[in-house]
């Protein structure tokens, strides 16, 4: 008896590992990737300093990015995990070291540290994500504390990842400090099931015209916006446009009581 | 039909009045006010919200405004965007990495340089070739973006004039963007949309003769841009339209986001070419243009001045491409170069007759090398980057997402249109209608980029 439960648990977590990520990856491709991430995070080990983690979302299958169109190629079975940049250990390098100093001993006053998740360096930009229910008071820190300063805002840009379960929708925000010459991104993320974030127009009111953008075209909901309605779309317009699983055309025009069907569905000769 | 008897002289069948839930709404067409204060009557407040556009030749391009009047003041104003919508955005997704250039391009039509520069560094930014871009490519890349920061500017001046009645001034600056235009064509073989500068250099080298054309145009142009200093400056019917006009100071800017012109007109001189230089911006000898009335006539003499400022660029720049004749405009790897070697033919612009025969002829792993590039494209690793550069409007970015594929996984561009638009309620509130145009003109917002 107590051996078969041993044996449950251990058994376990290995079972588990290769959907902790990539829940729609093939086995075979991208155990590779996930159990490297996996053994590294079980042992302990502590990467080296200014080293990059992976993380593995989703996967890309076959050669040209195509479906359904009778694949000749032989390309047509190939399965590459997507690998992004994951979390990066200390020293960052440079400046961000002391954007990230500011940015921990401010939060730790204030018994927040896990409002920054992780920590991203690469190509020489630095990315932090943001827990979502922190992202006004670090936004708020970030402006107007004197050792950070970002005092201007470049917009929202929302991400749609369908294959970061849990993590669908990401809005990356990127600020730039004039005072101090430099530029840092935050990214928070919010699932497809809750798609809330809270709205950062109060503290950074440019946010208001490109918060109503990204909810126009992800559906992100931007909770404390003033007024949360389409900006480019019809008003009435169903879906969201930008989604990953929202189709490129195919739509029927509607002109004066006429619907023209999209160019995919006319009539041809073929 | 507006409710006063005179309906048989109403003709125009769009036109007329209805009942709704808001009161009553009035469409008007022109030359039909009387008939519609007439039937107002006694005893009806004043306010009024009127509908200006999208179709308005002064709201430059389908930008429409929602205005609250109180008599001829404005109380309350609203921009509707999203008329020029075409999903730019989401195409780039579908089209390789190159191919995006194309897209990029047709966003802010005025300045079409600017958008595939912010896309071309993000990617390679993203590729990690940043360092590898040729001299030649980069010198090419400063030349046809300040290039392009004269003409869009010569618009900006010029439709501004146009829409309060200046039209000596429109005249003049599309006689002068004419020029720049006809370089653009000498030089990409397009006069808009030219999707010349791709991801690892630009599209072709220099064609022979166009240094000398460039040279006489900086020549013409010393002399053609004081003119419109003589007519402007001092005009006092210009200065009384522009001075005081969309005031926005420091504070206001940074909070909403602006930047480029309105922020410069503040007195703070914020220039990425200066601040966060690109393409070799720091080896050249050029001033931030600032002003300190932070309104429209400060907006307008800093885009004066920053042509000025531009020509001195383009001066340097051609200076630069006199000593670079035959050197590479695309990078070494050939992994990434768009390898179709293009040429002037006697039928035009085509691939080059050498890379034809080279290809189709002499060597099967060059046409294989050669359809894999164009048809698949190249990888770009996965990650994120954000390269802005400093457009004739301001800070103009892309967000370029990869997921290490040959398509963009999500491209988004931070047009400094679509921000700094969003001042036209703050800089026209309280203001008299007549005003808004003016601060509109002088945000210059080109709604290509703004609805992309």
């Amino acid at each position: 008896m107590s051996d078969d439960k041993s044996d449950e648990t251990t058994a376990a977590p290995v079972a588990a590992v290769p959907t902790d990520h990539s829940p729609t990856v093939s086995r075979e491709n991208v155990d590779e990737s996930t159990t490297r991430e996996d053994k590294i995070r079980a042992s302990g080990e502590v990467l080296a300093p200014g080293s990059t983690e992976e993380r593995a979302v989703g996967a890309r299958r076959g050669m040209f990015g195509t479906a359904g169109s009778g694949d000749t190629s032989g390309y047509g079975g190939l399965v590459a995990p997507t690998v992004y940049p994951g979390a990066t250990q200390r020293p960052f390098g440079g400046w961000f070291d002391d954007v990230a100093d500011a940015l921990v001993s401010r939060l730790e006053a204030t018994d927040l540290v896990p409002a920054i998740e992780r920590v991203v360096v690469h190509r020489g930009e630095i990315t932090f994500h943001v827990r979502r229910q922190d992202l006004p008071f670090v936004a708020q820190m970030l402006r107007d504390d004197e050792a950070l300063r970002f005092e201007f805002c470049s917009g929202v840009s929302g991400v749609h990842y369908p294959d970061d379960e849990g993590r669908e929708l990401h809005a990356v925000y990127h600020l730039l400090s004039m005072t101090h010459n430099r530029r840092i991104r935050l990214e928070v993320t919010a699932p497809d099931a809750d798609p809330h974030i809270p709205s950062i127009v109060s503290i950074y009111p440019t946010n208001d015209w490109h918060e109503r953008e990204t909810w126009d075209m992800f559906g992100i909901v931007f909770d404390g916006h003033p007024a949360l309605t389409r900006i480019l779309m019809p008003d009435d317009w169903p879906g969201h446009p930008q989604r990953k699983d929202y189709p490129l055309g195919g739509i029927p025009v509607e002109y004066k009581g006429g619907s023209i069907p999209p160019p995919d569905e006319r009539r041809s000769y073929n | 039909m507006v409710s006063t008897g005179s309906t048989n002289e109403q003709t125009d069948i769009y036109a007329g009045a209805s009942d709704t839930t808001e009161g009553r709404v009035f469409t008007v067409s022109g030359q039909d006010w009387d008939s519609i204060t007439d039937s107002l009557g006694d005893g009806v407040e004043e306010r009024v919200v009127v509908n200006m556009g999208p179709q308005h030749p002064s709201t430059h391009g389908v930008l429409r405004l929602i205005l609250e009047l109180d008599g001829e003041t404005v109380t309350e104003a609203r921009c509707g965007i999203g008329y020029l919508h075409t999903g730019i955005e989401k195409n780039l997704e579908y089209r390789t990495w190159v191919q995006g250039t194309t897209f990029v391009t047709r966003m802010d039509y005025l300045s079409p340089f600017y958008n595939e520069m912010t896309y071309a560094l993000g990617v390679e930014r993203l590729l990690d070739i940043e360092q590898d871009i040729p001299e030649k490519a980069q010198v090419m890349r400063v030349l046809l973006m300040e290039l392009n920061r004269i003409s869009s500017h010569l618009v900006a001046i010029a439709t501004g004039g146009m829409e309060i009645g200046a039209l000596t001034v429109m005249t003049m600056g599309f006689r002068e963007r004419e020029l720049v235009l006809d370089l653009f064509e000498l030089i990409t073989g397009l006069r808009m949309n030219h999707a010349f500068i791709r991801p690892g250099g630009v599209a072709q080298d220099l064609p022979p003769g166009a240094l000398d054309e460039i040279r006489d145009f900086i020549a013409l142009m010393k002399k053609r841009l004081p003119e419109y200093a003589a007519l402007c400056n001092a005009n006092p019917i210009f200065k009384a339209r522009l001075v005081g006009v969309g005031e926005l100071d420091l504070a206001g800017c940074l909070a909403l986001g602006l930047s480029g012109p309105p922020l410069r007109a503040t007195g703070y001189a914020w220039d990425l070419r200066k601040t966060q230089p690109y393409s070799g911006y720091e080896t050249y000898d050029f001033d931030v243009q600032t002003w300190d009335t932070a309104d429209a006539y400060g907006r307008f003499r800093i885009r004066l001045n920053e042509m000025h400022e531009s020509l001195k660029i383009v001066e340097q720049a051609a200076a630069r491409l006199a000593d670079l004749e035959g050197a590479p405009v695309m990078v070494a790897d050939k992994k990434i170069a768009w390898p179709s070697q293009l040429a002037i033919g006697s039928d035009g612009m085509g691939n080059s007759l050498d890379h034809i025969r080279h290809i189709m002829g002499e060597s099967m792993e060059a046409l294989i090398h050669h359809f894999k590039l164009v048809t698949e494209g190249f990888r770009v690793p996965a990650g994120q980057a954000y390269v802005p550069i400093e457009s004739p409007r301001g800070e103009l970015g892309a967000h370029v997402v990869s997921d290490g594929g040959t398509r963009p996984f999500r491209t988004h561009f931070r047009d400094p249109s679509f921000t700094n638009l969003q001042a036209t309620s703050v800089m026209s509130e309280g203001g008299m209608v007549a005003d808004v145009i003016v601060a509109i003109a002088s945000i210059d917002p080109v709604m290509g980029g703004v609805d992309r």
